[in-house]
């Protein structure tokens, strides 16, 4: 009933537009149009772009002002800081030109409105000035282009060799990290035909003895101030690393590893302390398309500095211990290492190792 | 520059005799299968305009999801069905397919079907003087390609397991799995058969359009002397010609990874609780292979409209377009780029980073012809004496949106920058506004401005102001905000924004983003209306009723199949001789020979007149250098 009432009125507004439209038209023609070159509402349309522009530049201008807090994003990563005082930069050049071209093309149209009797300037080119605006948009995208180009290569480049790496892995719709483990720091081998559905969730190959003390985490625990190098990849379609807070954005692509360096620069806490805000969480978000629960596809991520980082990696518990059923996968000559270094058995050689390295120090 | 063109006089004799065997037709032959290129341009108007319409429609009910998360929808499932939740909540699936068929029709269906399909048929023969299209059969073959992949997608909207839904990139293995999301089933094949079927009424056309321009130009239409409507649609179909088969070979490769067990694009994947057997194959393959038409497909769709702008307002400024040689260039140069600059959108897809710093290079130098574009309209207008017909207005909102989205095309295109902008709304509207609003507004200005000529009457222009006013500032208000929230980092295709914390924000600006969406959507029914009411009921057209000075004004008032009764015209000038000094009026004819204008003719010009009298057979017509 309801709808109906609603559909009629609909209806009548505009049975209403419509005969105003039709009315109005009867009007004009029965005053005699004058048959110029231009109606009378040319004028108004000019004035109307003049208006527009001084709006709609006041509300650019106040806006990007009064808001600045609620969209740039804070900063914590060493990279991010070079990459933000380049969207900076950017972003005074291309507003300073935005705003010079709109006003003297909306002050043109105005002022050239139509008049009668005016005749226009029949001006069909000028060399210079095209020489002008081909050669200064040439020089000052050169430059941001160096400038991009030289923080581009420092982000990609290779990372260190004392690089922690953590490798993050994209499924429909969850993101899982693996730590190389505290015995060894290498990630162990993975193969996609290996992944089961009964605990193998990564495809480790268990006859890489790499294997035996990576632990899982559906935390990203990263140490501050520490070169991290993420390695990604995906298990069905593509996804998209995005850290917002740390400009680290990268696709995690089936069959094709890929990889991120950063340097994170504030723990949690500190970030926390610096906004003022107790509740603050750093996120990791898919940027992606990648099916049903895409907006739903988060991480937690928490900065921490270098000791309380490794405390708690050494407090992780390994994958295989986790999993003890994947022993029968170890080779039998490898199952005696896979029990101590995935911490099942206690390491019989920890007490020589710490003999040895008492008598080392001395 | 000296051109020689060389025009054998019976030729067009010959299209006479051609012209007259196509006026007996009946309703079938002359509305329906037509041969005719203007009828053929306005099947494609027609269809563009209810995919434009559908299209927007889409995006407003996403934009509902997006600006108001808690709205009931429930009054939605009429239309939806089961795709409305029990909880009266749109399904995040198939908020994805919504997203998907708003970018699939607007790109491809509108905007370079609707657009080129509309005014390059139209435009090429009447503007170069010529009789039709140089295949008239291929051209309705065109339109009837186009119709039945129509038809095929849109079929596929109605789909149990739902349209497409991978995004209009439509990126494997997620369009590849349907075990990966719904759409990848049927509604996946639908769309590559409908693409298949789009791509070959692209090539149709765009073989038509190359040949129609290079061997049917009248008699002194020689290049430096065509509109630059003509070069833009010159360029797009080139452009089309040589990266739609490309992706075409794409959709293929992709089709056999779909239903032959291929491997070209998957590898390494479980899915579903059970690995795959594809080795071998990349992700990445594809969207080179998506984006080098992709990247050309931006300027597919941009290219005629900045065509159409630079005749509009030329005319409409009462001035020659400024720097005409430079805009034929600078497009020229646009067109070239294109081609070499399609991995800017996969600085982050885990391509090899010198790749990246390579095609950051490449793709920031575009910018300059880009800006010289900007830099020729607006000097254009200065010292003009501008008439703001509704085109004219359209045209202007085009410069307005090209600068504004093209200047975010400088941070996107730095690939240090666009690590934190890539895949966020910032990229929503920069192309929005550069690619999208910008080519739709200049496809509604070639409507206002060529509507007498389609139709023999005039659109009403009180109703044209509305119009344009609710639409420039409704897309502003659209796409403005977006920025900042793509600054934010919010990621586009997403459902919703609440499950992350960083993203909590902004709940305000995607509302009026919303209402915005709305409004402007609304606005286009006053161009329905004012565009069918004028059809039927239209004050009766003049034949030139902007005093334009290129051909297609010199037709009848509704020129039949043949377009000129009699001889073809023949071309003297440029088409922008506009208040040329000493000149009675403020404009000039193409088909005004020099002969008759002493009293404004330049000196070069002059030398022009002796040859002009040696008109009749075989004639040779040598162009001087004029600008």
């Amino acid at each position: 009933m309801m709808s109906l009432i609603i559909g009629l009125g609909v209806v009548l507004v505009l049975v209403i537009l419509y005969f105003i439209f039709r009315i109005s038209n009867l009007v004009n023609i029965a005053k005699g149009e004058k048959e110029g070159r231009a109606d009378s509402a040319n004028s108004i349309n000019a004035a109307l772009f003049v208006v527009f522009m001084v709006v709609s530049l006041g509300v650019f201008f106040w806006y990007s002002w009064a808001y600045i807090g609620d969209y740039s994003l804070p900063v914590a990563s060493v990279h991010g800081k070079w990459t933000d005082s380049l969207f900076w930069i950017t972003m005074a050049i291309t507003v300073a030109a935005f705003s010079i071209i709109s006003v003297i093309m909306f002050v043109f149209i105005y002022q050239y409105r139509y008049k009668e009797g005016r005749k226009a300037k029949f001006y069909p080119d000028n060399h210079y000035l095209e020489l002008a605006w081909t050669i200064i948009p040439a020089i000052v995208l050169a430059v941001l282009i160096f400038t991009g180009l030289r923080a581009w290569n420092d982000i990609t480049s290779p990372a260190s060799k004392e690089a922690e790496v953590i490798e993050l892995v994209a499924q429909q719709f969850a993101w899982t990290a693996r730590y190389p483990g505290v015995k060894d720091s290498q990630l162990g081998t993975v193969n996609f035909k290996l992944i089961d559905n009964t605990g193998n969730e990564f495809g480790l190959d268990l006859t890489d003895k790499n294997s035996f003390d990576d632990f899982k985490s559906l935390e990203l625990h990263i140490p501050k101030d520490k070169e991290v190098l993420l390695k990604i990849r995906a298990k069905d379609v593509l996804h998209s690393v995005f850290l917002p807070h740390f400009r680290v954005k990268m696709d995690a692509v089936p069959g094709m590893p890929t990889q991120f360096k950063f340097k994170a620069t504030l723990t949690t806490q500190e970030m926390r302390d610096k906004l003022n805000n107790q509740n603050f969480n750093y996120e990791l978000a898919c940027t992606e398309i990648c099916g049903r629960g895409h907006f739903s596809m988060k991480m937690a991520v928490i900065v921490e500095d270098e000791a309380s980082y490794e405390r708690w990696k050494a407090s992780q518990e390994t994958w295989l211990k986790q999993n003890p059923e994947y022993l029968n996968k170890v080779p039998v000559s490898l199952k005696e290492a896979a029990m101590i270094k995935s911490g099942m058995e206690k390491d019989p050689g920890s007490a020589v190792a710490e003999v040895e390295t008492i008598r080392g120090v001395n | 520059m000296a051109t020689t063109d060389i025009h054998i006089h019976h030729e067009t004799e010959h299209h006479d005799d051609h012209d007259h065997e196509h006026h007996e037709g009946n309703f079938w032959t002359t509305y329906i299968f037509s041969q005719d290129h203007k009828v053929i341009a306005k099947q494609f108007l027609i269809t563009g305009i209810f995919w434009a319409l559908l299209g927007g429609t889409l995006s407003v009910i996403f934009r509902l999801q997006l600006g108001f998360p808690d709205m009931n929808l429930d009054w939605l499932k009429p239309v939806l069905g089961e795709w409305i939740t029990p909880e009266g909540k749109l399904d995040p699936e198939f908020y994805l397919a919504l997203v998907t068929m708003h970018g699939t029709i607007m790109v491809f269906f509108v905007l370079t079907a609707g657009l080129s399909g509309t005014f390059s048929n139209f435009l090429i023969p009447l503007q170069i003087g010529a009789r039709d299209m140089a295949s008239g059969f291929m051209n309705m073959l065109s339109y009837w390609f186009f119709f039945l992949s129509s038809v095929i997608m849109f079929i596929s909207l109605f789909l149990e397991t739902g349209p497409a839904g991978g995004g209009w990139t439509i990126y494997p293995p997620l369009s590849a799995l349907p075990q990966a999301i719904k759409g990848s089933g049927t509604g996946m094949t639908l769309w590559l058969v409908a693409m298949a079927l789009f791509i070959v009424s692209t090539l149709l056309g765009g073989i038509n359009y190359i040949t129609t321009i290079i061997n049917m130009r009248t008699k002194g239409m020689s290049f430096t002397r065509m509109p630059l409507t003509i070069w833009a649609f010159f360029f797009t179909a080139i452009i089309g010609l040589l990266s739609f088969p490309v992706l075409f070979a794409a959709a293929l490769l992709l089709i056999f990874d779909r239903s032959f067990g291929t491997s070209f694009y998957l590898s390494d994947i479980f899915i579903g609780g059970e690995a795959l057997p594809h080795t071998g194959g990349s992700p990445i393959l594809f969207q080179h292979l998506f984006w080098f038409l992709g990247h050309p497909e931006v300027y597919i769709v941009l290219l005629p409209a900045l065509g159409i702008t630079s005749e509009i307002i030329a005319t409409n400024s009462r001035k020659p377009i400024f720097g005409y040689k430079a805009m034929i260039g600078s497009m020229l140069f646009i067109a070239i780029l294109s081609f070499i600059v399609w991995a800017h959108h996969m600085f982050v897809t885990g391509m090899n980073p010198f790749l990246g710093s390579i095609f950051m290079l490449l793709t920031l130098i575009i910018a300059v012809p880009s800006a010289v574009k900007i830099f020729n309209y607006v000097t254009t207008l200065w010292k003009g004496n501008l008439i703001f017909t509704p085109a004219m207005l359209f045209s202007i909102g085009l410069v307005s949106f090209f600068l504004t989205g093209g200047i975010t095309g400088i941070f996107l295109g730095n690939s240090a920058v666009d690590i934190q902008l890539h895949d966020t709304y910032f990229v929503v509207a920069h192309f929005h506004l550069v690619m999208g609003s910008a080519s739709f507004f200049g496809m509604l200005a070639g409507v206002y401005h060529w509507f007498p000529k389609m139709f023999g009457r005039m659109m009403d222009n009180r109703l044209g102001y509305i119009h344009f006013w609710v639409t420039f500032v409704g897309v502003y208000l659209v796409f403005f905000p977006m920025h900042y929230i793509g600054i934010a980092g919010f990621p586009r295709r997403y459902y919703s924004w609440t499950n992350f914390e960083t993203f909590s924000g902004f709940a305000d600006l995607n509302t009026m983003v919303s209402v915005a969406a709305i409004l402007t959507l609304a606005a286009q029914f006053i161009f329905l209306f004012n565009f069918f009411y004028s059809i039927f009921r239209g004050k009766a057209a003049s034949a030139n009723p902007w005093n334009s000075n290129t051909l297609e004004w010199t037709t009848p008032r509704n020129p039949g199949h043949g377009n000129w009764v009699g001889e073809i015209p023949s071309v003297y000038r440029w088409p922008y001789d506009y208040s040329k000094p000493g000149a009675k009026d403020d404009f000039i004819p193409q088909t005004v020979p020099y002969s008759e204008t002493p009293e404004s003719n330049l000196p070069h010009e002059n030398e022009l007149i002796r040859l002009e009298s040696s008109g009749g057979d075989g004639s040779i017509i040598v162009e001087g250098n004029k600008h």
